[in-house]
């Protein structure tokens, strides 16, 4: 095939990514579950890059889980992301950065569907205005942090002081990426690498030395499910559907699970300890479970920030397996201390622990 | 009886979720929800498509249409660029609309996802925050999350939080002036007239099963029932 053809084909699965001045929009399952990971974007964003990424504290949440819980109607959910575009505006922003996988998913089918059926757009305009006289734009970029993240991965490379490599072998360690279906699966243009090839997660295992590992259930879900997972009634198809993609994966020695939606993230951790307290089922090895990352976690760990500020000892399966096997030096005594240094209880029950 | 096809034809997701489907069964092929219950999402499409009103009514009320995850995998394999989920989600706000959603174990449980997400945007801003998971309704959040909750000024001020606080940061105080822009949303574009359906019809239905029912909060028979209730044959 000619060069030119492939450049044309490969096209579609390319992405653009603003390089600066983001309006933030956090997550509210990444800010409740995992909020290091938050922390660790805006800090390296603005810190380590030197970039304008800008948190307007009048944003709430864009309704995704109600709206895939089935309790909240498109109209409303199309005029709550309008105010969100709103207050861009008003903030003077054009590029969005959007740190949860529902959300994104939300805003892509949004658009999608405001660029096909442009009354469906005039009538969100009416609707706003009508609830709050607010006016807005369509962002001009739209990111996934992970996007932003990917972007910057060979900075990160070339910045980074541990690689993804076991020093005891020398061998790249085994990493297992968990996409987030309504990252790319609705609207594959918007991902890196499309529905087919997602790379945004690959692509900074690579950069940073780890080797990506293929599974069978590679892009299975998590088992999340919204009402599947929201009712106590229905968990075990949660619970059933991340079982599925462990046990697929075990034959495979995974080093760890690298996440990109906070949704994957939770319960890929959980359910792993639910396994465990139920059938003592471990899927890891040497007895042990696997370590579930965000993305923001492991940059922030291949950087060399504290791990203990990245809130890795917030998750049910602790890191301190990944922690030996890449040489990351940390301090156990700091691991449950407040932000001025005050000692604080000990959890106790916590998996590889 | 009402032209429920037609009805569904008003959701611009069922419009734009149904083209031709020439029952492959891709879509059931590629479905988590396929393999954990007796689901069979291209049986769905091809129900729908057919247009056989008494079909639909029975859809409309049976538990099959609770059973999808929302996971939309099912739009990235359609061969025809369907999107059965799509179709769910628009079967799920009719069976709403009319009521029909009580008529199922699966249906009941919108009052229960009503009462805690949905209540939770107006109460927080948020759909999801901390201290809206209880330990108790989620056991499987094991230790660290009772740790958390316990200590959680302390563990979010160290990650950038100032929790229920003004100003920036992960789950700071949404101005009640937002809450109150999110609260006219509702209104204006049919939010709250979804929530008030889901309550009407439930708090019927809770009179017929002869459950005590409250006009709010999750400390009642009726919302412990349509939250824990399986009565365990939506397997295959």
């Amino acid at each position: 095939m000619l060069q030119e053809g492939k450049k044309r084909i490969w096209s579609d699965y390319q992405k653009e990514i603003a390089d600066d001045h983001f309006f933030y929009v956090r997550s509210c399952i990444r800010q409740s579950f995992f909020p290091g990971s938050e922390q660790f974007f805006l800090h390296f964003m603005k810190n380590v890059l030197g970039k304008d990424v800008y948190e307007n504290p009048s944003h709430t949440t864009c309704t995704g889980i109600g709206y895939h819980g089935d309790v909240v109607p498109l109209a409303t959910i199309m005029t709550v992301v309008a105010r969100h575009f709103a207050l861009m505006k008003e903030s003077g922003y054009k590029n969005i950065a959007i740190s949860c996988v529902t959300s994104f998913g939300i805003y892509t089918e949004i658009i999608e569907t405001w660029k096909h059926l442009p009354a469906e757009l005039d009538k969100t305009r009416e609707y706003l205005c009508k609830a709050t006289g607010r006016e807005f734009d369509v962002p001009e970029n739209m990111a996934h942090t992970s996007d932003i993240i990917y972007k910057y991965r060979n900075e990160i490379a070339d910045k980074a002081k541990y690689k993804l490599i076991n020093l005891q072998t020398g061998e790249p360690l085994n990493v297992v990426e968990q996409i987030g279906c309504h990252y790319s699966k609705m609207f594959p243009k918007y991902g890196v690498g499309g529905a087919e090839f997602p790379n945004v997660l690959g692509g900074m295992i690579t950069s940073w030395g780890g080797k990506v590992v293929d599974y069978p259930e590679r892009r299975h879900c998590c088992g999340f499910g919204f009402r599947q997972y929201l009712v106590q009634a229905n968990r075990g198809y949660s619970l059933s559907n991340t079982v599925k993609k462990f046990a697929s994966m075990k034959p495979f020695k995974p080093d760890f699970v690298l996440t990109n939606c906070p949704g994957c993230n939770m319960f890929m951790d959980k359910w792993q300890y639910t396994m465990k307290t139920m059938e003592g089922t471990v899927y890891g090895d040497n007895g042990e479970s696997i370590p579930v990352l965000t993305y923001e976690e492991l940059a922030g760990l291949v950087l060399g920030y504290n791990p203990w500020d990245l809130g890795l000892q917030y998750h049910m399966v602790q890191s301190e397996p990944l922690l030996k096997k890449m040489g990351i030096e940390y301090d156990p005594g700091d691991k449950y201390k407040t932000k001025d240094g005050r000692q604080m209880p000990i959890p106790q029950n916590l998996i590889n622990a | 009886m009402q032209n429920y096809h037609e009805m569904l034809m008003q959701d611009i997701r069922f419009g734009e979720g149904l083209n031709a489907c020439m029952n492959c069964g891709v879509c059931t092929a590629i479905c988590p929800a396929a393999e954990f219950y007796d689901y069979d999402p291209r049986k769905i499409v091809d129900l729908v498509q057919s247009g056989d009103n008494v079909g639909i009514e029975k859809l409309l009320k049976s538990e099959t249409i609770w059973y999808c995850g929302e996971c939309m995998s099912c739009k990235t394999r359609c061969p025809r660029g369907n999107t059965p989920a799509f179709i769910v989600m628009s079967l799920r706000s009719l069976s709403q609309k009319l009521g029909f959603f009580t008529e199922s174990e699966k249906g009941r449980q919108q009052f229960a996802i009503k009462r805690t997400v949905g209540e939770n945007i107006f109460k927080y801003g948020y759909c999801v925050a901390a201290y809206a998971v209880s330990p108790e309704m989620h056991l499987e959040q094991g230790p660290i999350w009772q740790y958390v909750l316990e200590n959680s000024k302390d563990v979010y001020e160290r990650m950038g939080g100032h929790v229920d606080e003004l100003g920036a940061g992960p789950l700071r105080k949404i101005p009640e002036d937002a809450k109150e822009e999110l609260k006219k949303i509702f209104e204006v574009t049919g939010g709250t007239e979804l929530f008030d359906d889901i309550e009407r019809h439930s708090k019927k239905k809770a009179s017929e099963m002869g459950l005590q029912f409250s006009g709010q909060g999750i400390d009642n028979e009726y919302f412990i029932e349509v939250f824990t209730a399986n009565k365990k044959d939506h397997h295959t």
